[in-house]
């Protein structure tokens, strides 16, 4: 993802001299998002940056890995800011975050703890919206192979000689 | 190498399908001096082509043609488009199997004998003595190279097998090994010994276990005798007035349809598409399909009675490590009424790369509960449970002509539910693969609910009265003499044991017949 990390013209200080918080990420000007810590940045090109933001959210609650990065759940949902998807999410997005207001949050991204969120999720985990952002993440996240460390799976063996002579039966605990 | 066969020549054998039961078939014939036009759907990939890499390699070889599904199987839900997980490819699903080659036990020959009457089930014994497939097993096992067979000695145990193993007989099991698998454990002539890559499901980069693709097919094709028609895809088989099968229609690699003229038609489709084309087949003289006088076509379809088991465990597995499914209980295979569902199961050990194991863990989850399972991955084991289901006519594939493919011919529709003997033994199978890792000190354990089938069985299958199925003892169609079944639609009943090596000694044997009655002029 060319978008993420060091943007031409927008430097750390930058960043977070003129960022306004939402949620976990940073809207930055009109069309950035980025990580509060500026370890990433996006540049959305149809969505609304809050909506990418709070999309993210949702990836992350659909499918929480403490351990794994939001820069990962950010290029999982990077294909739905085109032009073909970003009339459904957005309008995904307002339903989240009318489900939000009704049960007294300014909005998604506007709760506290993740299980206001999951609960929020829950009650439209039916719509089709929800099932496409999900299916979408089972491939989107997870075989994202910079991701697949984070889990300890090492991938592609042949090019290494299998495990041979690599541990296939190195198991010390039994 | 390939000798190019006219499409005019009708002297030919036309086998549709080139996998477990066609691939072998077909080099079975050339061999013997038959020659032979081999049809495949899929094009041709080889060692060098495979890619260790789960979704990369679905794309480049799984059958992903549009079929439907119905029923109460969670497969229809979860995987509502994908009932099968095969191969569209030269080599068939022999690219992608396990290796596990286990011959039938004797009783599993004989089901409805056996097991007596079970509600609901449509039992009947195969028109087949088990000591007629001795000398058939033993010619498959020393094809395919089968471990723990003739003078092969045993795979080395993974990780994954030696935390299964230490529960299996921490249980008190006693038929526990690393398998009868067809993958070198020493190398051969023509494969190399297994280097313990994983990956077995995504086509072996070794060659070491066997598969159609490197073996028989370019064995069949260096006698001269057999031509193999890559991206060859059947529409519907010809007869004439006299009822005799006289060619096959096809598409061509560029979408032309073309029309072999043959001797004789041998159709190893699969499960699925092998009763789809006698059923697009339907004519005047046949319009409920060829070979369908029965009723039987598309009926009575298996899937094993499948699962996993995976756990999770305080310390590293790394169960991907190694061969895939190189591990075995076999205690459980046997017929014993007494835990509550007659026929038996085995447990083998599988591991799925983190990409897949996301998708199949428990389709549809999200939230806490799934990722956690997920976060420990590295100390992760699993094992898959194979066991023999039951057929009901009820289970079956029709035509959907709702949807029509990408030659616009109608696809098929499966059916299934799970039948109450399936979800007993399925039970037993979870508390027992629960039991065999909660005795290593497993934390957590996960009940994973079927895949996309890969062991399609029935749909066609064999009977000694012709009322009761759609082919003979030999794979002959009651109704058409110069049309056989090749491949595990013919599976009368599915046993507990991966199939495959079964479909491979039934097509040794349907090649000697077959050869048998060509020279005596009966074909």
């Amino acid at each position: 993802m060319e978008s993420l990390k060091s943007q031409k013209g927008l430097t750390r200080r930058q960043l977070l001299s003129n960022a306004t918080a939402i949620g976990a990420s940073f809207v930055v000007g009109t069309t950035f998002i980025a990580a509060p810590n500026a370890a990433w940045a996006v540049e959305t090109s149809v969505l609304k940056p809050e909506t990418y933001a709070t999309l993210v959210q949702m990836a992350r609650d659909i499918y929480p890995h403490d351990k794994v990065g939001d820069e990962f759940y950010v290029i999982a949902v990077k294909g739905y800011d085109t032009e073909d998807s970003s009339a459904a999410i957005e309008a995904g997005i307002d339903a989240l975050n009318a489900a939000a207001q009704g049960r007294g949050f300014d909005s998604y991204l506007g709760t506290g703890w993740e299980r206001d969120r999951v609960d929020i999720l829950r009650s439209m985990e039916d719509s089709p919206f929800f099932q496409t952002v999900r299916g979408g993440l089972v491939t989107g996240l997870y075989n994202q192979k910079a991701v697949w460390p984070i889990f300890g799976y090492e991938g592609s063996s042949f090019e290494f000689g299998g495990y041979i002579d690599r541990g296939f039966n190195d198991i010390n605990w039994l | 190498m390939t000798a190019p066969i006219d499409l005019t020549d009708d002297s030919v054998v036309v086998v549709i399908g080139t996998g477990a039961g066609g691939g072998v078939l077909a080099n079975e014939l050339a061999q013997k001096g038959i020659s032979v036009v081999a049809l495949e759907a899929g094009g041709r990939y080889l060692p060098e082509d495979y890619v260790n890499d789960e979704w990369a390699s679905f794309g480049q070889l799984a059958w992903v043609d549009p079929r439907t599904t119905s029923g109460d199987w969670r497969v229809a839900k979860d995987f509502s488009g994908l009932p099968a997980w095969i191969v569209k490819a030269v080599g068939g699903t022999t690219t992608h199997w396990a290796g596990a080659s286990l011959r039938f036990q004797d009783h599993e020959w004989k089901a409805a004998t056996n097991y007596g009457t079970v509600q609901g089930a449509n039992l009947l014994d195969w028109p087949i003595d088990p000591r007629e497939m001795d000398d058939y097993y033993t010619k498959a096992e020393n094809k395919l190279g089968v471990t723990r067979t003739g003078d092969r000695a045993g795979l080395p145990g993974n990780n994954n097998y030696l935390v299964f193993e230490k529960g299996a007989k921490a249980l008190g099991y006693e038929e526990v090994h690393t398998g009868r698998m067809a993958i070198n454990s020493a190398e051969t002539e023509d494969r190399l010994a297994c280097q313990q890559t994983g990956f077995c499901f995504q086509g072996c980069k070794w060659g070491a276990k066997w598969s159609a693709a490197y073996t028989d097919i370019p064995a069949g094709e260096a006698t001269g005798n057999l031509e193999v028609r890559e991206n060859s895809h059947v529409a519907r088989i010809l007869h004439n007035d006299e009822g005799k099968v006289t060619g096959v229609e096809y598409f061509d690699q560029d979408g032309n349809l073309q029309m072999q003229q043959a001797r004789v038609v041998c159709v190893a489709g699969n499960s699925f598409e092998s009763p789809r084309m006698l059923l697009n087949s339907a004519s005047s003289m046949f319009p409920d399909g060829l070979a369908n006088s029965s009723g039987q076509v598309g009926r009575n379809y298996m899937r094993h009675m499948t699962g996993s088991v995976y756990a999770v465990f305080d310390q590293p597995v790394k169960m991907w490590r190694g061969t895939t499914m190189a591990g075995i209980i076999q205690d459980e295979s046997r017929h014993d009424p007494s835990r509550g569902f007659v026929g038996g199961y085995e447990l083998e050990t599988l591991a799925l790369g983190l990409p897949f194991m996301a998708a199949f863990l428990d389709p549809g989850a999200w939230g806490r509960e799934f990722t956690s399972a997920l976060d420990s991955y590295e100390n992760m084991a699993g094992m898959w449970i194979v066991g023999e289901d039951m057929p009901q006519e009820t289970n079956r594939i029709t035509l959907n002509h709702e949807v029509i493919d990408q030659h616009g011919l109608p696809v098929v529709n499966v059916h299934f539910d799970d039948h109450p003997n399936d979800i007993a033994m399925r039970n037993h199978a979870y508390a027992q693969g629960a039991a065999v890792y909660e005795a290593v000190g497993a934390t957590r354990v996960f009940p994973t609910p079927p895949y996309p089938s890969t062991h399609n069985l029935g749909t066609n299958r064999m009977s000694e009265n012709p009322r009761d199925g759609v082919v003979n003892k030999w794979g002959q169609t009651h109704d058409i003499a110069n049309l056989y079944i090749s491949d595990g639609s013919q599976f009368t009943t599915g046993a507990a044991e991966n199939p495959t090596l079964t479909i491979v000694a039934l097509a040794i044997r349907q090649a000697d017949h077959l050869a048998e009655q060509m020279s005596a002029g009966n074909l």
